[in-house]
């Protein structure tokens, strides 16, 4: 109703609803934007962006298929709903390299793309530093970073001068300009507006950040991301809750994706402390580290903390091998819910015996749910049976099933022809039932 | 602009519990806020970091792993003294040996193992069985009884078989470890059970079945965060603090047994970054007692928990 009563109740459908009632009950339900009535007056409309807009605005930087976008974020546990967008991960470079080790780093930063449960993931963005002090060295390391990668920058440099010369070189790129301070902010403003670039803004503390940020909004630019200053991990997450927090209970300063930099003197620490940030609130992460063994754990994470819990990660349907089996090796039915399949391939794996995993398509969902669900049935399996090529690999005909749906077993085998053995409730079985059963 | 703090008021807390004895006793839990939010609670008691210790020798321990146990991992004694010199907070010594697949070691040997451990080494005491509901109901009691009076904590307590390992920790003095598959209300329901059995809430500790990184961590992250919730809204069949079993799931991981790559780096690096990314954000989540496996992941973790207190938000 309170939607309804800033409509201008013409009910002349031009929002392609019957009555403006429609439209606000649409509207509320966010089944339809409000740009659709086209009769709003500017006070309703200003009103209605403002009670609609997302707690944590959504900010991209980047142009093309390597654009990021942040924020849209609406939760302060994933179980709550889920988590939108995923942390951006940016890998630090400094203007005090040489030409040559710049592009060797940024080569490594490339390669930093990784297979997890059949899709590649790769880190997002490369921060080049300005830790020379000296504008000219920054724009050419800026120029080297933007011919050797494809990822989108980051330009860190509090210094207006050696920002804008980085901007003149890379700004057709969309970078986050990293960024405005207490002293620089209605310069470092005037630049973000003049290149239409995302800007981070940096407080000493919550209190000045929330100062700073209603001024450059003020300014006119509203394309912001969030610097508490802290850099001690403990302080950084008390400061992300506080901004998640805030920024949820519509405390509009905080209202933008926050940025947090993992600068730990220990190496591994600041790997760890990078994986903190991920998990509580960041939505830019940056790291110094291009070594693989440093990033594959952070992409992991960042991967299992941003699943959509309400839909379970699948794996592809298809016919596995684990440890080179043969035509004499065990066939194992599962589902193709990633979890339960790399259960079972890790339980075969110790079992050290060669196997073949069938991954049941079951919209990923786990053995018991499929089976429940009727998605895991003596018809699909045996499907998947006949269409996987399975029959063409091995001289035998038995299939091992999982010990919870053994009522599968006389339907499959009636209906496969194959000869099904029950297999343990629990693939952590495996190993001393394969041993124990398993005889040609 | 000063920012109003946003605090929340929590009616509920985490149960303390102590494992151990005298002035070697440790304790777990008693926080009434979420995992190193201090601006809004106390936190008594940080997280507490075992590693594990085999009454018989793991046969498929990578190499990056074995090596920090030369020489020790065909003798628990030898070995957990080595765990005590690495700066463990507590040995968790695993009866891999009662297996019936491996020595099938009768609940008398799993005694005497636990009885020399608990002779050698003067920090508290974790003791886990095989696996196999069956034998764990024999073995854990057996175990438990040896160790009478040292306040340890046996487990695995499963919906089969709590009756016995419930049993033995209420005759013994110990607490248990209740374990439930990734569920929040079956975890309740085994709580309940054993609480039923006259067993009191701060000698109960909570098993999720956590995963991995990579292996279903998420899962375990959300249910622990949905049970540090119960306890701090009142849920007092959900305070009990949590176990983590990184070690063992860590080093299932490929990306722990797998040999130096371009593609993935350094193996004794990443092996050790997968257990301790593993653990901390399990600690992020709520875990009280995490079991590894590395000295050096333990190590890690321990620098990081004592950065997390120390510069924790603030008053």
């Amino acid at each position: 109703m309170e939607i309804f009563k800033q409509l201008p109740k013409t009910n002349c459908k031009d929002c392609g609803q019957a009555t403006c009632l429609a439209f606000a009950m649409a509207l509320a339900t966010s089944k339809i934007s409000l740009d659709k009535c086209i009769h709003l007056t500017d006070a309703a409309r200003e009103a209605l962006d403002s009670a609609f807009a997302p707690p944590v605005a959504l900010v991209k930087i980047g142009v093309g298929d390597k654009q990021v976008e942040l924020g849209n974020e609406t939760v302060l546990f994933r179980h709550d709903k889920r988590f939108e967008h995923p942390t951006a991960i940016a890998v630090s470079v400094s203007d005090s390299l040489s030409n040559d080790e710049i592009v060797a780093k940024v080569d490594a930063i490339n390669n930093l793309v990784f297979d997890r449960v059949g899709n590649t993931y790769s880190v997002d963005l490369v921060a080049v530093d300005n830790c020379s002090n000296d504008a000219a060295r920054f724009a050419e390391a800026v120029k080297v970073v933007a011919n050797s990668t494809g990822l989108p920058l980051v330009i860190m440099s509090e210094d207006v001068v050696a920002a804008e010369r980085a901007l003149d070189v890379a700004a057709a790129g969309k970078p986050l300009l990293c960024g405005a301070n207490v002293l620089n902010y209605a310069a470092m403003t005037a630049l973000a507006r003049k290149f239409e670039v995302p800007l981070v803004v940096k407080g000493a503390g919550l209190n000045e950040l929330a100062d700073i940020v209603e001024k450059v909004l003020a300014l006119g630019w509203q394309q912001l991301i969030l610097d508490s200053g802290a850099r001690a991990v403990g302080q950084v997450l008390a400061d992300q809750t506080q901004i998640r927090r805030q920024a949820l209970k519509k405390f509009r300063p905080f209202g933008y994706p926050a940025i947090a930099f993992a600068t730990n003197a220990d190496p591994v620490q600041a790997v760890v402390d990078a994986g903190v940030y991920i998990a509580k609130y960041a939505g830019v992460v940056v790291v110094d580290s291009a070594d693989p063994a440093d990033i594959l754990p952070l992409i992991t994470l960042r991967l299992n903390i941003y699943t959509d819990p309400q839909k379970p990660l699948a794996v592809q349907s298809k016919v596995y091998e684990i440890l080179n089996p043969g035509a004499d090796s065990p066939v194992y039915v599962t589902t193709n819910f990633s979890l339960t399949y790399f259960c079972v391939a890790g339980d075969i794996e110790s079992s050290r015996i060669p196997g073949y995993i069938l991954p049941v398509d079951t919209d990923g969902t786990s053995v018991l749910t499929g089976w429940s669900a009727g998605k895991f049935t003596p018809e699909k399996i045996t499907e998947m049976l006949n269409n996987s090529g399975i029959a063409d690999r091995v001289s035998h005909r038995k299939v091992i099933i999982p010990g919870g749906v053994a009522v599968l077993s006389g339907k499959l085998q009636e209906v496969s022809g194959w000869e099904v053995l029950v297999g343990p409730r629990e693939s952590a079985g495996i190993p001393s039932f394969v041993k124990q059963c398993w005889k040609q | 602009m000063t920012v109003t703090i946003a605090k929340e008021k929590w009616a509920g807390k985490v149960v303390e519990m102590v494992i151990g004895q005298g002035p070697n006793a440790i304790k777990v839990g008693g926080e009434n806020t979420l995992p190193f939010l201090r601006f809004e609670g106390e936190i008594p008691n940080e997280p507490v970091v075992a590693l594990e210790v085999w009454d018989t020798e793991p046969p498929d321990w990578p190499d990056v792993l074995a090596s920090a146990f030369d020489g020790v991992m065909g003798d628990p004694v030898a070995w957990a003294m080595r765990c005590v010199d690495y700066g463990a907070d507590l040995v968790c010594l695993r009866l891999a040996g009662a297996h019936p697949d491996n020595k099938d070691a009768s609940p008398a040997e799993a005694a005497a193992t636990a009885r020399a451990v608990a002779g050698a080494v003067n920090i508290p005491l974790m003791v886990i069985g095989c696996g196999i509901d069956e034998k764990d109901a024999e073995v854990l009691p057996a175990a438990g009884e040896a160790l009478a009076g040292k306040n340890a904590l046996l487990g695995c307590a499963t919906i089969n078989n709590y009756k016995a390992v419930t049993t033995a920790c209420v005759l013994h003095g110990h607490s248990v470890i209740a374990t439930s598959p990734l569920d929040i209300n079956l975890a309740k329901q085994l709580n309940i059970l054993i609480n039923e059995m006259d067993l009191p809430i701060n000698r109960i500790a909570m098993d999720p079945l956590v995963g991995a990184l990579g292996y279903g961590i998420e899962y375990a992250y959300s249910i622990m965060e949905r049970t540090r919730l119960g306890a701090l809204t009142g849920d007092k069949m959900l305070a009990m603090p949590v176990v983590c079993f990184v070690g063992q799931e860590t080093w299932k991981s490929r990306e722990a047994k797998t040999a130096d790559s371009d593609e993935w780096g350094a193996q004794a690096h990443r092996a050790v970054l997968w257990e301790v990314i593993t653990a901390t954000s399990l600690v992020q989540a709520g875990g009280s007692v995490l079991v590894l496996r590395h000295p050096e992941s333990m190590k890690q973790l321990k620098n990081h928990i004592t950065a997390m207190i120390k510069e924790a938000g603030g008053k």
